[in-house]
């Protein structure tokens, strides 16, 4: 179970997280949406410490995250229960694609033998629809599409038990964005993973969330079952939800 | 008031950067005695920054070498020494050309390299994929490079001295009428050992600057295009400014007495 309570964080002058709250169950597959900039990739890199909260708590299964040192072999054993797919795939462009699959598994504590690895590797991508020659590619020899998938076979290779996807369907075509959608639903559903997902994209959100929950100017506007989305009593969901220029929501930010 | 409160901030803002390199720095270092190591990367920087700096470090040093021939040769006629071309090329070329040369081609070749592929890992988020697979970016990206640095750049400081010497040399033997074998004993018999180790030593200290340099403007960099341009640019700047400081606060402590 992921925690957060009253969380804070500010750039500079500009208060970005002003006190969220959110809660995910274990097992469960949490969608945030929000518009752009309201911090919905700050509050997921504050769970991982990637960014450091000026205050508040973050707890995962009980146990305060924001106090552990950075390199302590507690924060490694946290992280390694974590995978994350990053917006752009942030794949490493100097190894091929079977060794940023595999990465994990190539160093570390979690470390196999390297033909272990690869065969691994090669699992995880046919999980993600790929054919086993993209493993030797590059990265870069790859189309966007292929390098979301790539990066989601990274995000599991390890098994994590909670997975961050951050904007799984930006930047592809409706169809890709479908295909995505439907693996992370099935790859959360068959590995029993706990999931934070961010998106904007509302067919994303339907195909992925049990829950959801709307940041706006820093805190959780709403947040309930997806079913209830639709019927939310709030104006600002129901503005998010039609995509509407009319509403509480300023268009201009 | 707002000249002096800009004058402050400036001070201000050195200051802190100094703290902040100096952290950095001492960071590097202590993850030298820390596990997990990464050999490969090590391996990777060495032969980057090492074998593929030869050609620039040699084409540098040999007309530096040449040049310096015959700038002494004819200042030298002015007081009638010109014998003494072999020795300052010598010293001139070991003491501080080479090291400083390869420095600052070095700063030009591989702190940029560095700070724009490391700047570039941060704006699309490598660098935080990383920490999210357990791996230190301090421990993979910065040590080995900075490793590699200061242990390869002796290296090519010999390297250099030895072609600038040469390009004095040539210019000496074809261009100046010098003996060959005079020439060649000359520079044999007038350097000292401690000229040669303190030659190595900046280069060492040369190559530790130019490494972290990249290293620490790439982790800096801010977002997109122009925050890795600005990374890169800053790096290099710095790099050649600290090489520069560092030669002559090491020529103070090794040859001042």
């Amino acid at each position: 179970m992921i925690e957060l309570q009253d969380v804070h964080k500010a750039f500079g002058p500009k208060e970005v997280l002003r006190g969220v709250n959110l809660t995910v169950p274990k097992g469960e597959s949490l969608v945030i949406i929000g518009g752009s900039g309201t911090g919905k990739s700050v509050t997921l890199k504050c769970v991982l410490g990637l960014i450091e909260a000026d205050s508040g708590l973050v707890t995962v299964d009980g146990q305060d995250v924001t106090r552990l040192k950075q390199g302590s072999s507690e924060r490694d054993a946290f992280l390694a229960r974590f995978g994350m797919l990053f917006q752009g795939g942030a794949l490493f462009d100097s190894l091929t694609v079977w060794q940023n699959v595999a990465f994990r598994l190539l160093r570390g504590s979690l470390k196999k033998t390297k033909d272990e690895a690869r065969d691994i590797a090669v699992e995880k991508l046919r999980r993600v629809g790929l054919t086993p020659d993209v493993a030797d590619q590059f990265p870069a020899e790859l189309s966007g599409g292929m390098q979301k998938r790539v990066g989601l076979a990274r995000a599991i290779a390890a098994e994590p038990e909670i997975i961050f996807f951050d904007e799984p369907t930006t930047g592809l075509d409706p169809i890709m964005a479908g295909v995505i959608n439907e693996l992370i639903r099935e790859i959360v559903v068959e590995m029993g993973a706990t999931a934070m997902t961010i998106t904007h994209d509302m067919t994303s959100v339907r195909a992925i969330a049990d829950d959801v929950a709307m940041l706006h100017g820093g805190k959780i506007r709403w947040a309930g079952p997806v079913a209830d989305m639709d019927n939310s009593g709030d104006s600002y969901v129901a503005q998010f939800i039609s995509g509407s220029a009319e509403g509480p929501i300023e268009a201009v930010r | 008031m707002s000249l002096l409160a800009a004058i402050g901030r400036m001070v201000l803002g050195f200051l802190a950067l100094i703290g902040k390199v100096a952290h950095f720095g001492t960071e590097t270092v202590s993850h030298l005695f820390r596990p997990p190591f990464y050999p490969r990367e090590v391996g990777h920087a060495l032969l980057q920054i090492g074998y593929f700096s030869l050609p620039v470090v040699g084409l540098t040093t040999i007309f530096t070498g040449g040049a310096l021939a015959l700038q002494i040769f004819a200042g030298g006629a002015r007081f009638s020494a010109e014998a003494v071309v072999p020795q300052i090329v010598a010293i001139g070329m070991v003491r501080e050309l080479g090291p400083v040369l390869v420095g600052l081609m070095i700063a030009a070749r591989v702190t940029s390299s560095i700070a724009a592929e490391i700047a570039t890992m941060k704006v699309t988020e490598q660098i935080d994929a990383l920490v999210t697979l357990s791996t230190n970016p301090m421990k993979y990206l910065t040590l080995p490079r900075v490793l590699a640095a200061t242990l390869v750049m002796p290296i090519l400081v010999a390297v250099g001295n030895i072609i600038g010497i040469m390009g004095g040399y040539l210019v000496g033997v074809n261009r100046l009428g010098f003996n060959a074998g005079t020439y060649l004993r000359n520079t044999i018999d007038f350097l000292e050992p401690s000229d040669i180790m303190t030659s190595l030593a900046k280069g060492a200290v040369f190559g530790f600057l130019a490494a972290l340099m990249g290293c620490y403007y790439g982790m800096q960099s801010g977002r997109g295009a122009q925050g890795v341009g600005q990374a890169t640019k800053s790096a290099v700047v710095a790099a050649s400014v600290l090489i520069l400081a560092a030669n002559f606060i090491l020529t103070e402590l090794f040859f001042a007495a």
